[in-house]
């Protein structure tokens, strides 16, 4: 069938056209979305004109008069305006996109909705994803996207204490915040001291509730085993109770005076095993003990998931397969190593990684312990906090450090991601089928 | 024979040190909780915790958690935030998942990935923007605020979870209800998300457990006594030198961990069989 010449349309043309959004679609006689597009880009135009313009470039002065100019809400309005700005130059790019593609329908002879209903109906035939997602989007991009954005300006600007907005102005100082963690002494053997406990603490207490969650379902799962119900109900308790009453009710029974563990547990140790005599131990005044105290209560805490994780794994290895390994000879620990920990780790290691990542960040036991003490690492840090929980200190103590936090949180962030992304690659964790 | 004896030791010990061990850890498990619990029920204000089953039982602590202090009123706030955050969670996670286990869309892949990693960056580090934005929007104190961080914040990793699960039931269903003249809307709402209604579940009692297991945000952003959620409030039974009052704590605590713990063990089975379906997949 002969196209007929009417219905011929440049796609260059139309591509160019849609340089003002919405004409290359009129080109196109798709009124209703050229008028639709057309209001989009004169709305944005308007709202640059009302609001969009100045908060730039307040952003980037970010304010001229003390006291008159915030700086402060003067980065958020410009930060919101570059959100917008982004958001649009999709649009835009899109109505590019969609010009070319509608020409080129009609060139090819494929039918092309100008009615309303048509319209209407393409947008529900072929849109529906995208209104499945829309308000998943929207919670993202102001309760993720947005305050991310807004940390990362603040990192390279000057918020301190010592420069409050509205009596100061802020002022960037590129990377400046970054130099001084890495240059200026208290800072930078206070990031050195936090740095490698946090590094010490995630590798510890991850490792640790890791070993004992797959240890204990490896234990746990033995056909002979009566009361595993049982079992099973007290391995999960950890886990059912909020993490936060645990680690408080830890953090009493760990003083050093009166709590449980020195004036119950230890006489206990001492009365029941021979041999053993334990004195008192400093659980939270003594740094190093602090540190063995939190491992420890992270292992109880975290050791629950990994337990139930690692037995439903168990569970869907075929039996025969132990049974096979036993005739030919293999022994427990031979079994464990060449069928059990394989299987595991092959369906399990994203989780292990994002328990790793977990920790790292593990603001509630540092903080709700013993609030990073004890004793000073310097920069305002206590001797057990790790980065998060130093950047919560310098957010909220008396003189906080606003910008230092921010520059200490995309250290932070780089770490975990880049961590996180390299295992992801190598599990194929993102791997989405078919694309 | 002797071989045979020698292996029946062997299997023996074997069983014998397989349950020492489990009931080692049992003992460590519940010890602390038993501590905790049973000081709910000890008279007379302790100061510490112990295991002390001698002591006069009384319901005396739970009498003056409710009359002295604003505990019935913080577990109203943290079921209200709870509730919030439940019910427009798992909604939003339904659609977003379902839309991207079923649809091939523009963008799809790359959008999940970049939302999942900028989710690793730790919410403590928009605590200042947080701030700000409470105090631009004059929601410091305020639920709604909260909520819709806690709801924001769950979603890229929870719609990952959910799009699991979507992708455990068969396509051909779609398929075939599409063929007997379904629509998009009918497919998902009768068809496909009826099948998964066990993560469903799952996530909404993970999200509805979160406000209720979560500190930082809500000391953060809640500022006066009486909008405080059980967890600030209880902290500060705990924390504060000169009020100390340990066994208010633990009456509070118990009341809130007894109910969570029973609807963990009621969802356990689901929740099990989402964490293995829907977080290991692919």
């Amino acid at each position: 069938m002969e196209v007929k010449k009417e219905s011929i349309r440049n796609e260059n043309l139309a591509a160019a056209l849609s340089i003002i959004p919405g004409v290359g679609q009129l080109y196109n006689r798709q009124v209703i979305k050229g008028i639709f597009f057309l209001l989009v880009a004169i709305l944005f135009v308007y709202e640059l004109n009302v609001f969009g313009i100045q908060a730039i470039q307040d952003l980037i002065s970010l304010g001229v008069t003390p006291m008159e100019d915030h700086s402060l809400f003067m980065m958020i309005r410009g930060t919101l305006q570059v959100l917008v700005t982004v958001i649009f130059l999709f649009f835009y790019a899109y109505n590019i996109y969609d010009a070319k593609k509608v020409a080129s329908h009609w060139n090819t002879g494929i039918h092309v909705n100008k009615t309303f209903s048509e319209l209407f109906n393409n947008v529900y035939k072929n849109g529906f994803p995208y209104l499945l997602i829309v308000p998943a989007y929207l919670a993202m991009i102001f309760a993720i996207i947005f305050p991310v954005l807004v940390t990362v300006f603040m990192a390279f600007m000057d918020y301190s204490i010592m420069n409050m907005p509205p009596a100061k102005l802020l002022n960037w100082v590129g990377l400046q915040n970054f130099l001084n963690i890495f240059t200026l002494s208290t800072f930078r053997d206070a990031f050195t001291s936090v740095f490698s406990w946090t590094i010490i603490w995630t590798l510890c207490a991850t490792t640790l509730q890791i070993v004992l969650g797959v240890f204990t379902a490896v234990i746990a799962n033995q056909p002979f085993i009566k009361g595993k119900r049982i079992f099973g109900v007290v391995f999960l308790l950890p886990w059912a109770v909020p993490a936060f009453i645990t680690i408080m009710s830890f953090s009493n029974m760990f003083n050093d005076s009166i709590g449980a563990m020195n004036t119950q547990v230890i006489p206990f140790l001492n009365n029941f095993i021979p041999f053993v005599d334990i004195g008192r131990i400093a659980w939270k005044t003594d740094p190093y003990w602090t540190k063995v105290a939190i491992i420890m209560i992270q292992g109880w805490l975290g050791f629950p998931y990994i337990y139930v994780m690692t037995t439903s794994i168990l569970q869907a290895i075929p039996a025969d397969l132990y049974e096979a390994a036993k005739i030919d000879g293999a022994g427990a620990i031979r079994r464990f190593r060449d069928i059990t920990m394989p299987t595991v780790l092959a369906v399990a290691a994203p989780v292990f990684i994002t328990q790793y990542t977990g920790n790292f960040n593990n603001f509630t036991m540092i903080y709700l312990f013993n609030d990073g003490g004890p004793g000073s690492a310097g920069g305002g840090a206590g001797q057990t906090d790790i980065l998060i929980s130093w950047i919560f200190k310098l957010t909220t103590n008396n003189s906080p450090q606003y910008s230092l936090a921010a520059a200490l949180t995309i250290i932070v962030s780089f770490i975990v991601i880049g961590v996180s992304l390299i295992v992801f690659k190598r599990t194929n964790a993102f791997n989405m089928e078919d694309e | 024979m002797k071989k045979k004896g020698s292996a029946k030791t062997k299997r023996l010990i074997g069983q014998f040190f397989t349950y020492l061990f489990m009931i080692v850890l049992s003992i460590i498990i519940i010890y602390p909780l038993l501590v905790t619990a049973s000081s709910a029920f000890q008279s007379g204000n302790v100061t510490s915790f112990s295991l002390d089953l001698s002591s006069e039982w009384t319901l005396d602590n739970f009498r003056r958690l409710f009359e002295e202090t604003m505990y019935g009123r913080w577990y109203g706030n943290t079921l209200i935030i709870a509730t919030t955050t439940m019910v427009a969670q798992v909604t939003i996670v339904t659609l977003a998942g379902y839309a991207y286990s079923r649809y091939r869309f523009m963008g799809r892949k790359n959008s999940l990935v970049m939302f999942l990693i900028i989710q690793m960056v730790p919410t403590t580090a928009a605590l200042t923007a947080f701030f700000v934005m409470a105090f631009l929007l004059n929601a410091i104190n305020e639920f709604w605020f909260l909520s819709f961080l806690y709801i924001g914040g769950g979603i890229p990793m929870n719609t990952y979870l959910m799009k699991g699960y979507f992708d455990t039931v068969p396509y051909d269903l779609d398929e075939s209800a599409k063929i007997d003249g379904a629509g998009h809307i009918r497919t998902f709402w009768e068809i496909v998300t009826p099948l998964v209604r066990p993560m469903i579940a799952v996530q909404a009692l993970w999200a509805f457990m979160g406000p209720f297991g979560d500190f930082m945000l809500a000391r953060f952003l809640l500022r006066s006594q009486d909008s405080y959620t059980v967890a600030v409030g209880l902290q500060t039974f705990i924390n504060d030198p000169r009020n100390q009052s340990v066994s208010l704590f633990a009456a509070g605590a118990i009341l809130i961990a007894v109910p969570i713990s029973i609807l963990f063990f009621m969802l356990q089975k689901n929740f099990v069989s989402g964490l293995t379906s829907g977080g290991t997949k692919g």
